[in-house]
């Protein structure tokens, strides 16, 4: 019997279908955005491709260059904070028991499967001057006072529009980006192994620190970057959440698009935006070469 | 219970998960310096035992004694033991040598006494030449090597070990049995084992407790346990065992008779038993202490009375040959369609072509031979 696989037409057959979809959705808009991003506005909705760099240049204004910054070091922080948070998460999820853990898994799903414009909306009806926090903090506020423990007039914690908003909701919103690959990491690790290094005479935090974080790196590495790399292009949290000055690359982009009317300058912007994204890739593809020399050796 | 002094007590232990009890109110003491077998079918509570006593479960009730000291409140890396896991849970990113220094680290070891202590211990399990090594290049039998040099190298009061043969092919099992007790031998170690495998309990250690059901049912030598089984389940554990259902009917100071139907007649004991007249009891005979003879052409079946004195009788038919080369064993229908097992060495080269299959044959066993079993 002929191997299917080197059946050439039906090969050919099974895969036109994506391939087409794949020209026509991707390969195609990223060609033209890719040629917009050398071209220049000729009019009101016109441009011309003049294969101009001037675009790329425009990017590394000193504006510019600090809403990067801006979304790079948001982003970073969102990531290692979500790493703090969701270690534990996933090791307590690793050491549930089977009906538990599937309790967990759905509770860390749940947001996940939320509107993200509502989950927005919703953290503003905590966070915002009236909201939950600060109706809650004002509240015990004024029971410190009934007890005769007055500490001036409330003021409400400026919670709101500004960065710490935005790491709050990029951090809500990436959790479960870190907590299901360090899940899956923790989860494949043989628990004996665990157990010898608390045989062995390892308290808790050694055993964490010596066996636990070693072996789960590789899961540790994709949570960092398939963490960072949304966060670093998210639009709608920073722009709903954060202040004026918290603006981040994607909300700049949609300007471009939008009220600017720069298309050519949009799409050099989303172009760097790409090309910042695959520079964190190569790098996770780098250390995870090394760290498999190393496991080899 | 014994003169020399115990290293491990366990006092009226039980671990329940929910309405499931493993362990089941268990007393056992492990004198100093033995080899000591836990052993049983799977599900009986060996493993969970061994696991209390390494620290990673709590007794629900009693108490487990470490050399004199209890147990309850001291966390797995406090304990004075140190475990060879059934997966061997060599670290996978560490060499050799790393893994056997790991547990040095927390044992206030000086910098400069740790290289020594970790090569001593390589040497003493022969991989002192592979130091370098990381694990995944290594082989089951070399791994478990590891596993058992990264706890010695604690030079723990008691040495636990999970199935360590179960992983191992044949003939290294076969090999490692004697490495073990002689390993133990020379470091003085008191070690437990746990298996559900009896030939490796019975050639390893020097007493073994057999448990089921998650109670313990016997703790003995190994001989003890085979030739003195206390109750039917560990007659029956322990080798084979041919299983008569009867009654009690004589019990004197020198002899005893139980009348079995299933045997089709008087069993004979040429000892006393400790048993009350009448009891419903259980009477073990193991094959090899069986007699197999020809019966003569036309003679009729034994009965009891034609046994020789201090003998038991009976007739049946071959219906089964096993040849297993140093013996053969023999299934012998009994005239009332009870099967019983006989087993009979090959001592000359033409022995096995004695009996075959429909032979008439007689059986004959000693008075000394059936042990009375409680239930």
């Amino acid at each position: 019997m002929q191997d299917w696989r080197e059946d050439k037409t039906f090969f050919r057959a099974t895969i036109a279908l994506p391939v087409i979809w794949f020209m026509i959705f991707f390969v195609a808009p990223m060609a033209m955005v890719w040629a917009y991003s050398v071209g220049e506005n000729v009019g009101p909705v016109e441009v011309a491709i003049t294969g101009t760099f001037s675009n790329y240049a425009k990017a590394f204004s000193p504006e510019v260059l600090k809403v990067m910054w801006n979304s790079v070091w948001l982003a970073l922080a969102t990531t290692v904070i979500c790493l703090v948070v969701a270690f534990p998460v996933a090791l307590a999820m690793t050491f549930a028991d089977e009906k538990q853990k599937t309790w967990l898994l759905l509770l860390i799903m749940l947001p996940f499967w939320t509107n993200l414009l509502i989950r927005t909306y919703a953290l503003i009806a905590v966070m915002r001057t009236s909201g939950v926090i600060n109706s809650g903090l004002e509240g015990l506020h004024n029971l410190l006072g009934v007890f005769g423990m007055q500490m001036g007039v409330f003021e409400p914690l400026p919670l709101l529009y500004n960065k710490f908003a935005v790491v709050v909701g990029l951090v809500y919103v990436h959790l479960p980006f870190m907590v299901l690959p360090l899940y899956a990491a923790l989860d494949r690790l043989d628990k004996s192994l665990i157990e010898a290094s608390l045989d062995l005479g390892a308290g808790h935090l050694e055993t964490i620190r010596r066996v636990i974080v070693p072996l789960a790196a590789p899961g540790i590495a994709a949570g960092l970057v398939i963490t960072f790399i949304p966060a670093l292009g998210a639009y709608l949290t920073p722009d709903l959440l954060g202040g004026p000055d918290d603006l981040m690359i994607a909300s700049l982009i949609e300007r471009q698009f939008k009220r600017a009317n720069d298309w050519p300058f949009g799409a050099a912007l989303s172009f760097i935006l790409m090309y910042i994204t695959l520079i964190f890739f190569a790098i996770r593809a780098f250390m995870e070469r090394k760290g498999g020399k190393v496991g080899a050796h | 219970m014994s003169d020399r002094d115990a290293i491990i007590r366990v006092e009226e232990v039980s671990k329940r998960y929910g309405k499931v009890t493993a362990v089941d109110r268990v007393t056992l003491e492990i004198p100093r310096g033995e080899f000591f077998a836990l052993l049983g079918p799977s599900g009986c509570g060996k493993t969970t035992l061994l696991r209390m006593l390494a620290g990673f479960e709590m007794p629900s009730e009693g108490k487990i004694f470490i050399d004199g000291i209890d147990m309850s409140t001291i966390p797995p890396n406090k304990r004075p033991v140190n475990m060879v896991f059934q997966s061997y849970a060599v670290f996978p990113h560490m060499t050799v040598f790393e893994n056997v220094a790991y547990g040095l680290k927390f044992d206030n070891v000086a910098k400069a006494d740790q290289y020594g202590r970790v090569m001593a211990a390589l040497a003493d399990v022969k991989l002192d030449h592979l130091a370098e090594r990381k694990p995944d290049q290594m082989s089951g039998g070399q791994r478990q090597r590891v596993a058992l040099a990264r706890a010695l190298v604690k030079k723990p009061k008691v040495l636990l070990l999970d199935e360590p043969l179960s992983a191992l092919d044949a003939k290294l099992r076969e090999a490692m049995r004697f490495e073990l007790a002689e390993l133990q031998d020379k470091v003085g170690i008191t070690f437990v084992m746990v298996t559900h495998d009896q030939d490796e309990a019975l050639a390893m250690a020097g007493r073994c407790a057999v448990m089921d059901r998650g109670k313990l049912m016997q703790t003995a030598t190994p001989s003890n346990l085979y030739e003195f089984p206390a109750n039917k389940f560990v007659a029956d554990f322990i080798g084979s065992v041919n299983l008569f259902e009867g009654t009690l009917e004589v019990d004197e100071p020198d002899h005893a008779i139980v009348q079995s139907e299933e045997l089709g007649g008087r069993i004979f004991f040429d000892h006393g038993v400790s048993g009350a007249g009448g009891e419903r009891m259980w009477v073990g005979i193991r094959p090899e202490k069986i007699e197999l003879l020809k019966r003569e052409e036309g003679a009729a079946p034994p009965t009891p009375e034609d046994a020789p004195s201090g003998c038991n009788v009976t007739a049946g038919i071959v219906r089964q040959i096993s040849y297993l080369g140093s013996e053969s064993i023999y299934e012998i229908d009994l005239i009332n369609g009870r099967r019983m097992q006989v087993s009979r060495p090959n001592l000359s080269r033409w022995d096995q072509e004695d009996f075959t299959w429909d032979d008439e044959v007689w059986l004959r066993w000693h008075g000394d031979s059936p042990v009375l079993l409680q239930s």
